[in-house]
């Protein structure tokens, strides 16, 4: 029926991707600028709504050269949503962003021009896993690279950052040096000129994100601490006890395990003294020719952190540190000469002064009517804490100081009595059940935190064991995995009923249920 | 005072003949309401007409060089029943909302206006809140045009086409004697293109005149018997007039070629995207010149029986692109053509999804479907790229809009998800406004939204006695939409014990940032100051607290409990007041800025986490959900959940701070209070105390120094 059209003139197509608040439209309004100000027929839209309150947004703007339409003597048509795969450039502020226009089928390997920023925004479920809900961006990152004609990516909100502007300006000047659209570097700027915000850092950060689309791709930095060699070399020019600690760590202990033990000490040397980082290594020793490599280098870690635990004077020590004002100073990114005032919010309640005392005062206090009310009332509300005044400074050191007697505390007590009876336990399964003891011996990290959520670990980590010292025969090591990740996934303790009631009726049913 | 400042935009509404309109496809509306010589606009705001309703607010002076009367309706039934003026006098007028939510509301007044007829043009404009961005439920406005037949124009989304329809608009109101609706979709108002202005006119009658001189025609009232001669007119004199003015003046429009066996029909604002898929086809070129003969109805309602039959009536077949559900149009066209005796093949809903947004791949799916059915191949395929099987597609996750950073409404939520860790969980009826995030992780809080300022009303059965009551929320700015009679009066008749706590951040801050009588800013234009307390207790409310501060999570925890335990009887109202953060930086961001450039002192706070004391439980992010409390690797080598962070971004509302003390979370927090261009005692008190406490921490470093390795 039809035959071609002689037209054989095509809009350009760009869609960007972006968070509310994050500029996208700013970036839109560019791109028409720019097309207006050089002979195109320009149109943009998008369905912002709500979106714009945070949630994701896409921007959609078509480009048509002028002279084309006046060859032809008409008006274009354009379009207000993209087509799948016919879309020539896509923008995105953020890498799930750029894995979402993948999603969509906005990027495809034929014809897109990816320009993209390699930071991390968070998704909401990301922030608010009780252990680590991240995505992984390595995998956003295969994904974006794979799926573009062309890849232009890098961390922009470090970029914008450093040149104390916004990310869009910096996606502008990376997609100038894409050279995926038919404009020169000069009708970029002038557009940002022609703009008249912010025009100075604007124009810094595009010059800076056009030097960066120079080099190849640069993959995210991925969201794990580079880990160090796992089996790291023998430190030396040490202290005399550090050195005697390295040699019996590297004489005697598996290369895998050496590196933790190690952190151990010193963690322990810097949360107490020397003696206590020496009784962990101690421990350690007792237990180290029963244990399997893995197994023993996560008992290393998780006694370390244990024995380390959070309490009051930890926390005002670390407060006070030497390091920490500049440290936050940087992160509050203010100059030399402003006055940067530190304020701290403590909340210790009646439980937890009790636990900084020897357990017969502890005991006394709360035998005795009046000094727990007292207490209690005196710690109904938290307070707040000004660390560079005179006062505050001197009060927390105070705190701070208390570590001495933090062997005579009944915290202490009861800590080291826990520690004692979870070592135990995994020195007795060690040897029949290694896997079951790795599980075990990671339980120990549902205690974290403080007050109620040190409270809520300690009853999700006490209530596993009790399952596990309960059950007629040893549970498998994946029903205990199970049962952590449940104690994991929510902070009401639901999914952990969930799976103990579950895992109760499989073994009454004497089936193996796998949690 | 609005979310965004139109200055710019209002200059362009001053632009006379023949010169060129660049922007928005809501504002190219607007001039072209100025062009038309409007005599009044009302309107309420919301997604996507807002920007209409705020650039008339910042344009006073050219409204009052044109005599046009601009008002902020209290709500859509308001503006709705102001187009009343258009009954009696020769007066072009105007009323906006958002649709359907905003139809639903407006209906009764709609209705009777429809009734009785128009004498002066009135124009609906409807922001058609469909499909992708939406935040409503699913439904048609055509359904609203067809019940109480006024007409619907769905022009192509372009400026020309929908600046044109505004102007036939009030002529085919006026031909007609019946209001119509102007139909604009989300992308078609937010869509950046030109158009070539006129010059603006008065109206020749004015709103004084009509007060002056008031004209009568009781006949134009609904009551029997004239309701029962609206019917009848409806019928058999407005109808056919819009339908010979609607052929007169080729609103419709027929494109490509008089020929062909198979053809297609589509609604004008989704004309682009089936021009799209032709051009991609090889079907038409990128200037919309088909080699399918296409029929647009830049009137989707009521159809004009001769175009379409003459459009269908030599061919095999035809597609009808018609978004939405139900099938008004096709149905209508079948009926039309077997009544003719046409037995052109139809399809559509058959082709074509039967629900949900019409995008350019659906389209191209339908298309491609009957082009296939009706054995035409096109000279350009198109296969849709082939979904990508990567398992990182499973990590991409939704990004759900939520509360701002620095958000008052998020400690109110904060403290009801503490007050039911007390008290267990309670029915929770939610409302319209940005508080509805509050459904959405972190906080999960809320059971129903029954509709704007509705959420007292929507909890009135759970009035019986019970060990809990029902906790509603609703906005200040659905409390003075219908909330304070439809919720609160009503919660006092009839004797209710339930809480209601009213949102109040001096905005309708969901709609952009619009004032309302509460807002406290004083407006050059509007009556503000009035506030909730006043209204509520003189509806009779007793038990009325306000909570001046929001950030005050303990503070509220403790209010609410009262309110959800106190024994005495009758509703509760807690009015949980603290500005908009996005309004409220909006202001003090450029105030700050220039007192620094004139070096005066500027203090700002911003909250951050210890990252050695945070243990990474995530507590502190699941009581909030602050886009700058975020998550950053964990420093410790013998840790790997990442640790809590604040970002940049931070304004140190205080909610961090607040919330780990009513919580009892963790001592990570601190608070930064940062002193830009200090006083000189300021900076030397604080250099003296650097130096003291410096001192003494460089000597516990070196004490430690000693054993540390």
């Amino acid at each position: 029926m039809a035959q071609p059209n002689p037209g054989q003139a095509k809009p350009i197509t760009i869609a960007v991707l972006a968070m509310g608040g994050e500029g996208g439209g700013v970036l839109a309004d560019w791109l028409v600028a720019m097309g207006e100000a050089n002979d195109f027929i320009a149109q943009t839209t998008s369905v912002p709504g709500v979106a714009q309150r945070t949630g994701a947004t896409i921007y959609y703007v078509e480009l048509f050269a002028g002279a084309a339409a006046r060859a032809a003597n008409a008006q274009p048509v354009l379009a207000l949503m993209p087509l799948p795969g016919e879309v020539d450039v896509v923008l995105a502020s953020e890498l799930m962003e750029a894995a979402r226009a993948v999603q969509r089928g906005l990027v495809t390997p034929s014809r897109t021009a990816l320009v993209m920023s390699t930071h991390r925004v968070y998704a909401m479920s990301e922030k608010t896993a009780m252990a680590d809900g991240r995505a992984d961006s390595s995998q956003l990152w295969s994904l974006a690279l794979h799926g573009a004609r062309q890849v232009v990516g890098f961390d922009m909100a470090e970029v914008a950052q450093q040149q104390g502007s916004v990310i869009s300006a910096v996606l502008f000047g990376a997609l100038a040096a894409s050279g995926a659209l038919p404009f020169a570097r000069q009708a970029y700027e002038d557009t940002i000129r022609a703009g008249g915000i912010g025009v100075k850092a604007s124009l810094a950060a595009f010059d800076a994100g056009y030097a960066m689309a120079q080099l190849p791709p640069q993959p995210p930095c991925t969201d794990v601490p580079a880990a160090a060699p796992q089996t790291p070399d023998k430190p030396s020019a040490l202290p005399p006890h550090a050195q005697a600690w390295a040699d019996r760590v590297w004489d005697a202990y598996p290369a895998t395990a050496r590196r933790t033990v190690w952190e151990g000490l010193r963690r322990l040397v810097d949360y107490q003294d020397v003696a206590y980082a020496e009784s962990y290594l101690n421990q350690l020793d007792a237990l180290r020719d029963a244990l399997e490599p893995v197994l023993l280098e996560a008992v290393a870690r998780h006694l370390a952190l244990w024995m380390s635990y959070e309490d009051t004077p930890r926390v005002a020590d670390l407060k006070l540190r030497q390091g920490r004002w500049a440290r936050v100073r940087d992160e509050v990114q203010a100059q030399p000469a402003e006055v940067v005032e530190v304020y701290e919010y403590l909340h210790p309640r009646f439980e937890e002064i009790c636990d900084t005392l020897p357990a017969p005062w502890a005991t006394r206090i709360e035998n005795s009517g009046w000094m727990r009310a007292l207490l209690k009332r005196m710690t109904r509300s938290g307070r707040v804490l000004h660390t560079n005044s005179l006062h505050g400074f001197a009060l927390l050191g105070v705190v701070a100081a208390m570590r001495r007697w933090r062997r005579q505390t009944r915290r202490y007590a009861r800590e080291h009595a826990q520690m004692h009876q979870w070592l135990q336990r995994i020195r007795g399964l060690a040897a029949q059940h290694p896997a079951l003891a790795l599980e075990v011996a990671n339980c120990q990290g549902l205690i974290k935190g403080y007050s109620d959520t040190h409270a809520r670990g300690w009853t999700n980590f006490a209530r596993i064991m009790q399952t596990l010292d309960d059950a007629p025969a040893p549970l498998q090591a994946a029903q205990l995995r199970g049962l952590r990740e449940a104690a994991l996934a929510d902070d009401s303790g639901k999914a952990l009923d969930q799976a103990l009631s579950s895992l109760r009726a499989g073994s009454a049913g004497g089936r193996h249920m796998l949690a | 005072m609005a979310e965004r400042s139109f200055a710019q935009e209002v200059t362009k509404l001053r632009l006379g003949e023949g010169e060129v309109f660049a922007g928005e496809g809501i504002l190219a509306v607007t001039k072209a309401l100025l062009e038309s010589g409007v005599a009044y606009v009302a309107g309420y705001q919301g997604a996507p007409i807002s920007h209409l309703m705020d650039v008339l607010a910042d344009a006073q002076d050219i409204l009052q060089s044109y005599g046009v009367h601009f008002e902020n309706s209290a709500s859509e039934a308001t503006a709705a029943a102001t187009l009343a003026a258009s009954v009696n006098y020769p007066l072009r007028g105007v009323a906006t909302f958002k649709s359907t939510v905003g139809t639903n509301v407006a209906s009764d007044a709609l209705a009777n206006l429809a009734s009785g007829g128009v004498t002066g043009g009135a124009l609906v404009v409807v922001g058609e809140d469909y499909g992708e961005g939406s935040s409503i439920m699913q439904e048609r406005t055509h359904a609203f045009a067809m019940k109480s037949q006024m007409w619907l124009l769905d022009p192509r989304p372009n400026l020309p086409s929908i600046v044109r329809a505004v102007k036939m608009g009030f002529e085919l109101s006026e031909a007609s004697h019946t209001p119509v609706m102007l139909q604009l979709r989300i992308r078609a108002c937010h869509v950046h293109g030109q158009f070539v202005a006129s010059d603006n006119r008065a109206s020749p009658f004015t709103l004084q005149q009509a007060l002056e001189q008031p004209q009568r025609d009781t006949s134009r009232i609904v009551l029997p018997p004239a309701s029962f001669v609206h019917e009848q007119e409806k019928i058999n004199e407005r109808w056919p007039a819009a339908v010979e003015f609607i052929k007169a003046h080729q609103l419709n429009e027929t494109l490509g070629p008089d020929t062909g066996d198979v053809g297609i029909l589509v609604q004008g604002g989704n004309c682009n995207t089936l021009l799209r898929v032709l051009h991609t086809l090889g079907l038409a070129d990128a200037f919309g010149r088909s080699d399918v003969p296409v029929y647009v109805m830049n009137v989707t309602y009521p159809m004009v029986d001769d175009e379409v039959l003459a459009f269908c009536q030599n061919k095999r077949a035809v597609l009808l692109v018609e978004e939405g559900q139900p099938n008004f149009i096709e149905q209508n066209l079948h009926t039309v053509l077997r009544r003719a005796g046409c037995a052109t093949a139809v399809h559509g809903k058959d082709m074509l999804p039967a629900a949900g947004e019409y995008t350019a791949t659906q389209i191209m799916a339908g298309v491609q479907k009957f082009l296939q059915a009706q054995q035409v191949t096109p000279p350009q395929t198109y296969v849709p790229p082939p979904p990508v099987a990567n398992p990182a597609m499973q990590l991409v996750q939704a990004r759900p809009p939520g509360f701002c950073t620095g958000c008052p409404e998020r400690p109110l939520f904060a403290a009801m998800k503490l007050v039911q860790r007390e008290l267990g969980e309670h029915h929770v009826s939610a409302d319209i406004g940005c508080h509805l995030f509050s459904i959405l992780p972190p906080f999960h809080i809320g059971n129903t939204t029954m509709g704007y300022g509705l959420g007292t009303a929507g909890a009135s059965a759970l009035n019986v006695p019970a060990g809990k009551r029902a906790i509603s929320v609703m906005g200040d700015g659905g409390f003075w939409h219908n909330g304070l009679t439809s919720g609160i009066a009503h919660a006092v008749f009839n004797r209710s014990d339930n809480l209601t706590i009213v949102v109040d951040n001096s905005y309708t801050s969901a709609t952009g940032g619009q004032d309302i009588p509460s807002s406290v800013a004083t407006n050059p234009t509007r009556s503000t100051g009035h506030a909730i307390a006043q209204a509520v207790k003189g509806v009779g409310v007793r038990w009325v607290r306000t909570v001046k501060r929001t950030y005050d999570v303990s503070g509220l925890r403790d209010m609410l409990r009262e309110a959800l335990t106190t024994p005495e009887a009758g509703p509760k109202v807690l009015i949980a007041q603290s500005e908009c953060m996005l309004n409220k930086q909006r202001r003090e961001r450029p105030a700050q800025r220039a007192r620094l450039q004139q070096g005066r002192r500027v203090v700002r706070e911003r909250f951050g986490v210890d990252a050695e004391t945070c243990t990474g439980d995530h507590s502190c992010i699941r009581l909030s959900g602050c886009p700058s409390l975020t998550v950053k690797p964990n420093p410790d080598p013998l840790r790997s959940d990442p640790v809590a962070h604040v970002i940049n971004s931070c304004v140190g509302c205080g909610m961090c701070g607040e919330v780990s003390h009513a919580a009892v979370l963790c001592p990570s927090f601190y608070r930064t209070r940062i002193v830009q261009n200090p006083s000189w005692p300021e900076r030397g008190w604080f250099a003296v105390r650097r130096a003291l406490l410096g001192a003494v921490q460089a000597m516990w470093a070196k004490r430690r120094a000693r054993w540390a390795f």
